[in-house]
């Protein structure tokens, strides 16, 4: 199972990404943003960080990356796509999730062990998950703040495709506390708090993460 | 406009320069005429104002400094010492470790974000010059009282700049300091620390050798940041109206040092770099004569060839410049090429601008012309040397003699004022949860985290598969270094040294950030020469050299200055991360156990500070000795499963640790105060060479032998004790206070005043 | 030469904590009677020769698609040829 890991100028958790890709049985492949070159893999993540230093938008530069074109063919066609925190931004920048992630409404950058509830799993990162389950992941960000005008939530909401929301406490003003949704197909899920690092006992606050990376692994089997 | 070329020095003897204002004194001018034979050309008079500021040349501190080295501990474990961006340590494996404290305080007194991040950026690129890849980062910080309308100033802007600049960066914040104090209003303290790792073969030093080889500068284009920054903002003081100089700050580009990091380290990896130096203080002119002056001693550079973003930059101002995110490195022309693909792959601009040679001087050339011809050790090594007049102050011995005794200090004894008493005090804002600061950085990025904050040292994993980690933690009380400096410096050490092994790891090299106030004050200047006399005694005590550090003088407004504040930073290694101690219990019947001694050691205290607003008294003893066998006690015993958790007893004495470890738990405890002591005492005194530990039942006895055979006293102090609903931390027969209660009282104070 | 300058603000549905942030301090320093702000950018684009149709038309699409994301924000094109 090859998992493509992107690297953009100022990613950060891509190695995070490819370790927690490793723990759960994959093998992750180093993707460069300046190449069209999906090598074949079976699926790809998009990992956090600050690409181009979050200049212009978060994301809005790395959307133009000659992988992404790549990536963006290629989800049309099914292959499974996960954005975490800044691959997120970049996956609504780029039009293949709706909506936008704007500043946190308290204006601070916010890092926090934060609980969340999956509600969808039927998608191929989601699946390895019970519908429900209470997990605990670290976020990470200040423009985390997920929002949509009322109709594309409802949407979202009425055809379960909120995949992961707050609980407790909202860390930045999402709307309708949505922490993570999915495509229609869904086989593109944007996910803003950070499951590669809840992979270890040692560094997370749990290893709930996990979850994110062996439910691909059974979609690829599985598809 | 015409250029100051060396002919025209030459020939124009007489020609008035204003060293004064680039803040030369008339014997270093007259010095820099002897050296040169000649007037200085204006770019010569510009490299040696900057590079002979105290910031710079540390001509205040060398005769003082020297004692480091002078007194070094025999260790094999040092690979590269003082004198280099960083130290670096052996750690294992073929492992290397390389950190460095700085501090960044005056331009965070003009520009809070922009100074702290900047000062982030200036420290991570002394991490990479000497070939690591930087891991991890800390703040210790200071600023003036937590309610002045400054500091609400101050403090966010800090805080967001080194959350901006180092999430950016993919730096995990593992830790720091905050403290308040009303002498640190007007000059906060900003002082940052790297910490970086590399195989033994990657580490790279600051030096041009090779004769022909290539000086390549690469990262952002040179603009008009911090003209005159460091030589005017470090050496001078600020007056009452304000900065004495409005030089343009430094604005940092974190996502530029991104690039610069992976840039650099490929390079670095494919062995295409003969010598590496970042570009820090004074810019050009420091990387360049740095360089020359550690290599084969000579350098031509035609600095017409620098990227600029700002073309109508003068010569002199293009050498003093201080624009962010810069490297140097001197490249064999057979390697340029790949040098160049390289850097260029991650879209970061390069242009050579020198080269070695063997004529044992710089010479710098501006379109042909020749404007500097120096010999480079005049420039970076051989600065003028201070031996600055100090003397005991004044008013020193009435100091000590104030003594917070009962009868100076009211103490609370009643159970229910000692209740009170703890309240207030964990909510002081020394004392107070930090979290609303440590939530804006990101602790996690690069997986390798094991402790931060509010574990008592940060520590990170080296090795994926062995597991081989370090500890660090950085410490300084200055209020007891106003008391006694030398003793104030050597438990700052001590509560350093004393962090690290609570966390289960092997004290190794030290770091330190001098911060303090004018060298021109012999006041001042007694407690720095006493600082650095007990700093290295104390190193060669413990067996643990210092590996480098940084000094910030000129800290004061008027005639105040700053408490004396050497901030001490303490690496340790652990073999295996798995095996470290975290700070606090986790089951119900856990015992609890005070390690060492507690005596009546109130002087200095956060109790006299925040209580009654008072400072006297002679420090807690310090005792070096029982320094390291409590160490060997924490790690030992902590292998050996004698005990599961440790915290280090200081600012708020042991009432502090309890509470620290049972709201970090989760869980509350009985804590039953030893027969013979007074509660008041045994709550808040900051005796030395302190340490609470939880100990497993099952291996109470053992644990007792265990302390027993070493000598060290011991006494027992409680249980974990947790019922189900409202957990309590009770003192048996004095009072009791809901977990909830101390939480709130501990975490509201900092949002309630910056949120 | 000429200059194209381009606005960028957030629609008006889109929560701004910034405009809100600034509109506090606004009234801490003691301006009064402030009923909004909103924060936005500018982009400031220098071009050689002139600006024809073409050029704006793709500067149109430049701005609708790169300088302004338009999930949650418009934007106003402006071009001032210089004499």
């Amino acid at each position: 199972m090859r998992i493509g890991v992107v690297t953009f100028p100022g990613s950060l958790d891509d190695r995070d990404a490819a370790r927690a890709v490793r723990l759960a049985g994959g093998e992750a492949v180093a993707l460069w943003h300046g190449d069209a070159d999906l090598k074949n893999v079976d699926a790809v993540v998009l990992p956090g960080g600050f690409s181009y230093g979050d200049y212009l938008r978060c994301g809005a530069i790395s959307r133009f990356a000659p992988v992404m074109s790549e990536i963006v063919t290629a989800a049309g066609g099914g292959l499974p796509v996960l954005g975490i925190c800044n691959g997120f931004q970049i996956l609504c920048e780029s039009h293949l999730l709706p909506g936008a992630l704007t500043r946190n409404d308290h204006l601070h950058f916010i890092c926090r062990d934060q609980k969340l509830r999956i509600e969808d799993t039927t998608s191929a990162w989601t699946n390895d998950f019970a519908l429900g389950q209470e997990i605990l992941v670290p976020l990470k960000n200040g423009e985390g703040c997920f929002v949509a005008d009322e109709h594309t939530l409802d949407e979202l909401e009425g055809e379960g495709r909120v995949i992961a929301r707050y609980l407790e406490v909202n860390p930045n003003g999402s709307r309708r506390d949505i922490a993570g949704i999915r495509n229609a197909r869904g086989n593109v899920v944007g996910l803003m708090p950070h499951p590669e690092h809840a992979v270890e006992e040692l560094t997370g606050p749990s290893t709930d993460g996990l979850g994110f990376f062996t439910s691909i692994l059974h979609a690829v089997v599985n598809a | 406009m015409s250029i100051d070329t060396v002919a025209h020095a030459e020939s124009s003897p007489e020609h008035p320069q204003p060293f004064a204002e680039l803040g030369l004194k008339p014997d270093e001018y007259e010095r820099i005429r002897e050296i040169l034979g000649r007037r200085p050309t204006s770019s010569e008079l510009a490299m040696y104002s900057v590079m002979w500021s105290e910031h710079c040349s540390y001509k205040s501190s060398k005769v003082h400094l020297k004692q480091f080295g002078d007194k070094k501990p025999e260790t094999d474990k040092l690979l590269v010492g003082i004198g280099e961006n960083a130290g670096v340590v052996d750690i294992g494996d073929g492992w290397a470790v390389t950190f460095k404290v700085e501090s960044h305080n005056h331009p965070s007194y003009v520009e809070p974000y922009q100074g702290a991040a900047t000062g982030i950026g200036g420290i991570v690129r002394d991490i990479i010059s000497m070939g690591a890849r930087p891991l991890a980062v800390m703040d210790p910080l200071r600023f003036g009282p937590a309610e002045a309308p400054d500091t609400r100033r101050v403090l966010p802007g800090v805080v967001s700049g080194i959350g901006g600049y180092g999430n950016c960066l993919g730096l995990p914040n593992i830790g720091g300091e905050v403290v308040f104090d009303e002498t640190y209003l007007g000059n906060p303290l900003v002082n940052a620390l790297c910490i970086g790792a590399m195989r033994h073969e990657d580490i790279h030093l600051a030096s041009a050798k090779g004769i022909g080889n290539l000086v390549v500068l690469y990262g952002a284009r040179t603009g008009g940041d911090g003209i005159g920054g460091v030589s005017v903002l470090a050496s001078e003081t600020f007056d009452a109206d304000g900065p004495a100089k409005r030089p343009s700050v430094q604005v940092g580009d974190p996502f530029m040092e991104k690039l610069l990091i992976e840039a650099t380290l490929e390079v670095l990896h494919a062995g295409l770099v003969e010598g590496i130096q970042d570009l820090g203080g004074a810019g050009i002119s420091c990387a360049t004569s740095e360089l020359a002056s550690n290599g084969d001693g000579g350098m031509h550079v035609w600095l017409d060839r620098v990227l600029l973003r700002d073309t109508t930059l003068t010569p002199e101002e293009i050498l003093m410049s201080e624009s962010q995110e810069r490297m140097c490195a001197v490249v064999a022309p057979e390697n340029l090429d790949a040098f160049m693909d390289l850097i260029r792959k991650w879209d970061v601009e390069a242009v050579v601008i020198g080269e070695v040679t063997d004529s044992g001087r710089l010479t710098v050339d501006w379109h042909g012309e020749r404007i500097v011809d120096v010999p480079p050790r005049t420039v970076a090594h051989e600065g003028p040397v201070y031996e600055r007049p100090f003397a005991r102050p004044d008013w020193q011995d009435a100091l000590q003699a104030d003594a917070p005794t009962a009868e100076r200090l009211v103490r609370p004894s009643t159970p229910d004022e000692l209740r009170a008493t703890l309240l207030n005090m964990v909510g002081a804002p020394n004392l107070a949860s930090k979290q609303w600061i440590t939530d804006q950085y990101d602790r996690y990025v690069l997986g390798n985290t094991v402790l931060a904050q509010p574990e008592d040292a940060g520590m990170v994993r080296i090795d994926e598969e062995s597991g081989l980690g370090v500890a660090i933690a950085t410490d300084c009380n200055g209020r007891f270094t106003k008391l006694d400096p030398y003793t104030g410096t050597q438990l700052a050490l001590a509560e350093s040294y004393r962090n690290v092994v609570a966390t289960g790891a092997v004290p190794l090299a030290v770091t330190n950030c001098l911060n303090f106030g004018s060298p021109e004050d012999p006041d001042v200047m007694w407690q720095f020469a006493e600082a650095t006399r007990g700093l290295a005694d104390g190193c060669l005590q413990l067996g643990i050299p210092v590996t480098g550090g940084n000094v910030s003088f000129y800290n004061q407004t008027g005639d105040t200055a700053i408490l004396p504040t050497p901030v001490v930073g303490v690496l340790g290694v652990i073999d295996n991360v798995e095996r470290r101690t975290p700070m606090a219990w986790t089951q119900d019947g856990e015992l609890l156990y005070v390690l060492g001694d507690t005596n009546d050691e109130l002087a200095g205290s956060e109790w006299a500070h925040h209580v009654h607003r008072h400072l006297g008294g002679m420090p807690p003893r310090v005792d070096l000795e029982r320094e390291r066998l409590l160490g060997e006690v924490l790690v030992d015993g902590s292998n050996q499963g004698l005990l599961t958790a440790a915290h280090d007893v200081s600012d708020g004495g042991i009432a502090q640790v309890v509470v620290e470890m049972a709201l970090r738990a989760g869980m509350g405890a009985l804590i039953t105060i030893p027969e013979a002591a007074d509660p008041f005492v045994f709550l808040f005194s900051e005796s030395a060479g302190r340490a609470v530990v939880v100990v497993p039942p099952d291996r109470e006895s053992d644990f007792m032998a265990f302390c027993a055979d070493r000598g060290l006293p011991i006494a027992r102090i409680g249980a974990v004790h947790s019922e189900p609903g409202t957990q309590v931390l009770r003192i048996d027969g004095q009072f009791a206070l809901t977990l909830d209660e101390l939480r709130e009282a501990h975490t509201r104070t900092l949002p309630a005043l910056f949120s | 030469m000429a200059r194209v300058v381009v606005d960028v603000m957030l629609k008006p549905e889109i929560l701004d904590p910034q405009g809100r942030a600034v509109q506090g301090a606004l009234g801490r320093l003691g301006v009064v009677g402030v009923t909004d702000v909103r924060q936005g950018k500018q982009f400031v684009i220098e071009l050689e020769g002139e600006v024809t149709d073409e050029r704006r038309e793709q500067l149109h699409a430049i701005a609708a698609e790169l300088l302004c994301n338009p999930v949650i924000e418009d934007f106003i094109l402006v071009v001032e040829e210089d004499q």
